[in-house]
């Protein structure tokens, strides 16, 4: 067994949350870019402009890129060889806490139905995986409530197929419109069951904007439904466009043979994710 | 892009030349209001109690802040969504209330009664809250303290940019989703 102290791991995901939500990540600043050079609108073209200043504004301040800092979710990979004295629970959430509170981050976290504030933001969503060997990996993403309400689940026939997936998603953006603060970013989660689907759906916008999915087939469905989307017009801030979304990351998992559940997790421009290893 | 220079506590003159897609630089005192302040302010008027601010004329800004760090009088202030507040906005507005600032669709109720009482949305860029705090000079929690996030707050602002989306003639800015069907 590998030890890894509770205390390193503490440390590390309150830096983690410190950094993800005042540093824009490369691929996210790229596509900005792009998108000011390339938007068919002046009103996009601004919004662009207005996103790379706030950028550079909140790397250089450590003001949060935005005010709303999420709900903290991680994904870690937990090596089956190692062994955290005092539990990864306990230690990534203690991270997290000290993250927000020595970054003057949102405490966004509250009762659902007596809607007081937890607080310290949490609970930390912590998804965990098994996997073989000694290492651990934990992924950091501060999901905002503007884009996470335009989000949706739903069980489709296996006849609808592609076709339907297709439309769901189209109508889904187009319904949110101007809310989620696009340009977005789509997690689109294929397959599982009711609840796997949005897991690996969110999972999914972990990956790099301009990554291409080794599996070509599914690099083509991606390219599909980013131009279906696109063709919408409702552009950055919802102020016309042809930047309505920045791309689209599918995760498939085989389902059972009656269903065809569907996820659509919908990301805002501000993507803040972060990575650790150990 | 016509862009005014405007004052708060606005006024029906201030209105009645706002069209959608005007730009719009608001200076003077604002005040937050999200969804749980919102509803402690309905609660008030239900229950005859004065309110944290006089709604006359006022702007409400729906923003929940990051907070401040030391020696900023703001953290991170940009607007969230504001279908939100659409439940609570129609009162408000007959009560006085000229502007509402946030991001995202208004309802068709929303919209109405801002064209009878004379009142505008405007946007602000959600996810620009670094920026957007550079125009917010001071602030003070000036109501429902254990909202944290939430509670109410006086803020100072100067310059600070808009876009009319819906005026008070029933105009909106947002674009139409083209689908197929
Ligand atoms: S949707 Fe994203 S960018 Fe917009 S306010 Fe929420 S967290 Fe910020």
């Amino acid at each position: 067994m590998r030890e890894i102290k509770a205390a390193d791991i503490s440390a590390a995901v309150a830096q983690m949350c410190m950094s993800a939500n005042t540093k824009l990540p490369d691929d996210v600043r790229r596509k900005f870019e792009e998108g000011h050079k390339n938007e068919t609108t002046e009103a996009g073209k601004e919004i662009f402009r207005q996103l790379l200043e706030n950028a550079d504004l909140a790397f250089e301040t450590k003001l949060p890129l935005c005010q709303d800092c999420g709900l903290a979710i991680f994904y870690v990979e937990l090596g089956e060889e190692v062994f955290v004295p005092g539990g990864i629970n306990k230690a990534i959430t203690e991270g997290m806490v000290t993250g927000y509170k020595d970054g003057y981050l949102r405490k966004s976290s509250c009762d659902p139905l007596l809607r007081k504030n937890t607080g310290d933001n949490t609970p930390a969503i912590i998804h965990i995986d098994f996997v073989p060997g000694d290492k651990l990996k934990i992924s950091y993403m501060a999901k905002g409530g503007g884009s996470e309400n335009m989000s949706r689940v739903t069980m489709l026939a296996p006849s609808q197929g592609w076709e339907g997936i297709k439309k769901f998603v189209v109508q889904r953006v187009a319904e949110a419109g101007p809310n989620p603060c696009p340009p977005v970013i789509l997690g689109i989660g294929i397959g599982g069951t009711f609840e796997y689907a949005p897991k690996i759906a969110k999972k999914a916008l972990l990956r790099k904007l301009d990554d291409v999915h080794p599996d070509p087939k599914v690099a083509e469905m991606e390219a599909e439904l980013l131009a279906a989307v696109n063709k919408l017009g409702i552009g950055p801030m919802g102020l016309g466009g042809s930047y309505t979304c920045l791309a689209v990351k599918i995760a498939l998992a085989p389902c059972h043979i009656a269903s065809l559940p569907l996820a659509v997790n919908v990301q805002c421009h501000s993507a803040r994710h972060e990575e650790v290893e150990f | 892009m016509p862009t005014y220079t405007l004052n708060t506590p606005l006024t029906d003159s201030d209105i009645d030349k706002l069209r959608s897609g005007d730009v719009v630089l608001l200076n003077g005192i604002i005040y937050t209001g999200r969804d749980a302040a919102h509803k402690r302010i309905t609660d008030l008027l239900d229950a005859g109690k004065p309110l944290p601010f006089d709604l006359k004329g006022a702007s409400i800004y729906y923003v929940g802040p990051s907070p401040a760090p030391p020696g900023r009088p703001i953290g991170s202030a940009g607007p969230t969504t504001s279908y939100r507040m659409d439940a609570y906005a129609p009162r408000l507005h007959a009560l006085g209330l000229k502007a509402s600032i946030g991001k995202g669709k208004r309802s068709d109720e929303v919209k109405k009664t801002m064209q009878e009482h004379k009142a505008v949305y405007f946007g602000a860029t959600g996810g620009a809250g670094a920026l957007l705090s550079k125009c917010i000079t001071a602030a003070k929690v000036i109501a429902f303290e254990e909202l944290g996030p939430e509670a109410v707050r006086e803020l100072t602002v100067k310059d600070f940019p808009l876009l009319v989306i819906n005026d008070a003639f029933g105009g909106e800015l947002y674009a139409k989703p083209k689908l197929d069907d």
